[in-house]
């Protein structure tokens, strides 16, 4: 194929991409060193009013934003350094945290609390989701094949459900004198309630990530186990291997591609876990790194928008993904020069 | 399949197994089949502490509403008769009667109609009809069941707007998404330059990138683009913010760099040799792809497009942020029922409405099943 085909088929696809994720990505971080303030002026009036013998005038002092000809408010934008990243980073503080070992203080800063538990998040569920959707998969596998049909219409709707729904659902099992709270109530016989401390919520929001992806690893193990070879199953048989010695060294190194394909997608969708805090409404407790740039993203009360802040701390959430992604990339890469 | 006998596994370990897929059914279905049946009790019943009371609604029985015996039985057999129609007969009936090269708006006629026909025949047929013959023969409710919550949300707070704001960006993103996707999928798959290399690598980077750090780039230019735009296009240059279209392309883009691994794996595994047949009979290459390539891709572009259906109907962070609250697609509309989720009523309305964002893809898991796996398993194969 010609170059010039090839940008004719390309082209279109590649335009959206540089016009919507390119330049958007370079305008972020040219806007987290620079800040956009209206430009105030101070304006001296003063005021009279009737009174006995003599007016009484007084003069105030007030700070008005300027207005252009067209009635809105002229902005001025000046390059500030790294003062955003500090304002989300806060080193001072962080700095007085660490040196008084005091980790609670640590964790009242919104970003360190937000990167400690999309970390703690990304990292437990990773090996919990391919796990129970090895196990899943192991065990459709095993069962007659009339009932695997509506066996795997059941597991792909966690799936294809709406993440903010999904959440919610499980929420209202739990909120307040829900289901599932009733039921433990009467198993303990103590007073629960799942949405009064950062860590049960944190729990549900593991269990609703593993409930919403392990389908998802359960449908690719699957396909992956229909192309078993059954030989390599009956060899190792014939040299005495045990079921679990043969799903060790069999069936999990002929599945390892797999694996490593769905780790590489799940470590990006968890990384990105945002719906959970929306749904569980966690805000108050437990908020997540792309909660915290949507967050200041959106209007405040007298609704302006942190969009400076917020691109400091969405270029900190890039590198953070980033950074998880160069040991998954540099094994791709090993591999793609191998195959060469 | 028959299983030599050194393969046959113990009766534990097969109880073991078909125990944990039991208890796995279970845990998958519950939440979503108890916020449908919450959504149809009284508020009293829907928050009731025992579960039988939730089940079979007592106090939703005692206002009058509920179904009889009769009526569930016809229930059970609509729902059955559905899902087989659904699965059996709807895949057959679109590749008969759409003509040839549009089987894409086949499908839609298809499921749309069969969604219209569903909704009449359940909620404005059956209903006077099934009153009539309970009441002839004097039967008495067995279970509470009110649709009263779905009224109030659909009717009374509007949701049907934001129901054709969501069908108007999906449909956007679907029909775009493809458009450009298959191009692009075609383009990658058959050229082996090593700039395709790094354009699938640096659309696997855009992949990873979290939604938000994208939305912090486009809302200060949306918002002032009006101005931006002023001294190209004139005084009506468009504010960018808040319109639908602008969301559409902006979620296409998001979509793009898994559209076109999804497509290039697709169209790998249709043979070179076809489209050089084509090329050697005179076609160019943009003639080889429409008449020769694309009848066959048909499986290759639904799957994908089932893709696309789900992000852009399931996305929350970009359409809340970017459309005011008079255009709200349906997922962040829900989020106006958090505001006001004080009284049970508010509750169980959100969870109506919990419900009816669900249900359409219900309806699409059970049409596109085969669909969806075969979808997963392609992405998978080449990473």
């Amino acid at each position: 194929m010609r170059f010039k085909t090839f940008a004719c088929f390309v082209g279109p696809s590649l335009l959206l991409m540089v016009l919507f994720i390119a330049v958007p990505l370079v305008s972020v971080f040219i806007q987290s060193f620079h800040v956009t303030q209206p430009v105030i002026e101070r304006i001296e009036t003063e005021r009279c009013t009737a009174g006995f013998l003599e007016q009484q005038c007084s003069t105030e002092i007030k700070n008005v934003p300027v207005l252009d000809e067209r009635g809105s408010i002229v902005t001025t934008t000046r390059f500030v350094g790294l003062e955003n990243y500090r304002a989300v980073v806060r080193p001072d503080s962080v700095q007085a945290a660490i040196s008084s070992w005091n980790w609670p203080a640590l964790m009242a800063i919104d970003f360190w609390k937000a990167l400690r538990f999309t970390l703690s998040f990304t990292l437990i569920t990773l090996p919990l989701v391919i796990g129970l959707g090895l196990t899943i998969a192991l065990a459709v596998n095993n069962t007659t094949r009339s009932i695997r049909g509506p066996v795997i219409f059941v597991s792909l709707l966690p799936y294809i459900i709406t993440p903010v729904i999904g959440a919610l659902s499980i929420r209202w099992l739990f909120v307040g004198d829900g289901i599932l709270t009733q039921a433990m109530e009467a198993w303990s016989g103590r007073q629960i309630s799942m949405f009064a401390q950062g860590w049960t919520i944190e729990l549900l929001m593991l269990f609703y990530r593993v409930w919403h992806v392990a389908p998802f690893a359960f449908v690719i193990f699957y396909a992956g186990l229909q192309t078993m070879n059954r030989d390599a199953i009956e060899a190792a048989m014939m040299d005495g291997a045990s079921r679990f010695e043969r799903l060790r060294y069999v069936i999990i190194p002929h599945l390892m591609p797999l694996i490593f394909f769905v780790s590489l997608i799940h470590l990006m969708d968890a990384y990105r876990v945002f719906e959970e805090v929306v749904g569980f409404r966690s805000q108050a407790h437990v908020i997540s790194l792309q909660w915290l740039t949507y967050d200041l993203l959106q209007p405040d009360d007298a609704g302006n928008r942190a969009v400076s802040r917020a691109s400091a701390s969405a270029m900190l959430t890039m590198i953070g993904i980033v950074i998880l992604l160069v040991p998954l990339l540099r094994k791709s890469w090993r591999d793609h020069k191998g195959v060469r | 399949m028959s299983t030599s006998k050194a393969l046959r596994q113990p009766v534990t370990l097969r109880m073991l197994s078909a125990s944990f897929l039991t208890f796995w059914c279970l845990l998958a279905a519950f939440p979503i089949v108890w916020i449908a049946v919450m959504s149809v009790k009284a508020p009293l019943d829907a928050f009731a502490s025992n579960p039988f009371d939730v089940i079979l609604g007592p106090i939703t029985k005692a206002q009058g509403r509920g179904l009889t015996v009769l009526d569930i039985a016809v229930l059970l057999i609509g729902l059955w008769l559905a899902v087989r129609v659904a699965m059996r007969v709807l895949p057959g009936l679109a590749a008969r009667y759409s003509p040839p090269g549009f089987l894409a708006l086949g499908w839609v006629v298809v499921i749309l109609g069969y969604g219209i026909a569903l909704f009449l025949l359940g909620f404005v047929v059956l209903p006077p009809v099934l009153g009539a013959i309970n009441a002839a023969l004097g039967l008495d409710p067995l279970i509470g069941l009110t649709t009263q919550h779905y009224h109030s949300v659909w009717v009374k707070n509007a949701f049907w707007k934001n129901f054709v704001n969501s069908a108007v960006v999906t449909t956007g993103v679907v029909t775009i998404s493809l458009t450009v996707g298959t191009l692009a999928g075609y383009g990658l798959a058959r050229s082996g330059s090593n700039l395709a290399f790094w354009l699938l690598i640096a659309a696997l980077i855009f992949r990873a990138l979290p939604h938000s750090v994208l939305v912090a780039g486009y809302l200060p230019i949306f918002i002032n683009s009006a101005e931006i735009l002023r001294p190209i296009l004139g005084e009506n240059a468009p504010t960018l913010y808040g319109q639908p279209l602008a969301v559409i392309a902006v979620l296409v883009s998001i979509n793009q760099p898994f559209t076109i691994w999804m497509l290039r794996s697709f169209f790998q595994s249709i043979p070179a040799e076809l489209d050089e047949a084509a090329r050697v009979d005179g076609c160019t290459h943009f003639q080889a792809f429409r008449r020769v390539i694309m009848p066959v891709m048909w499986p290759g572009v639904i799957t994908t497009g089932l893709f696309s259906f789900l992000l852009a109907y399931n996305d929350f962070l970009v359409t809340s942020l970017l459309l005011d609250q008079s255009d709200m697609t349906m997922v962040p509309a829900i989020a106006g029922y958090f505001n006001r989720e004080t009284t049970m009523t508010d509750q169980v309305e959100a969870i109506a409405a919990a419900v009816s964002i669900t249900a359409p893809l219900f309806l699409l898991v059970m049409i596109f099943q085969r669909q969806i796996v075969s979808g997963l398993t392609a992405g998978a194969v080449k990473g």
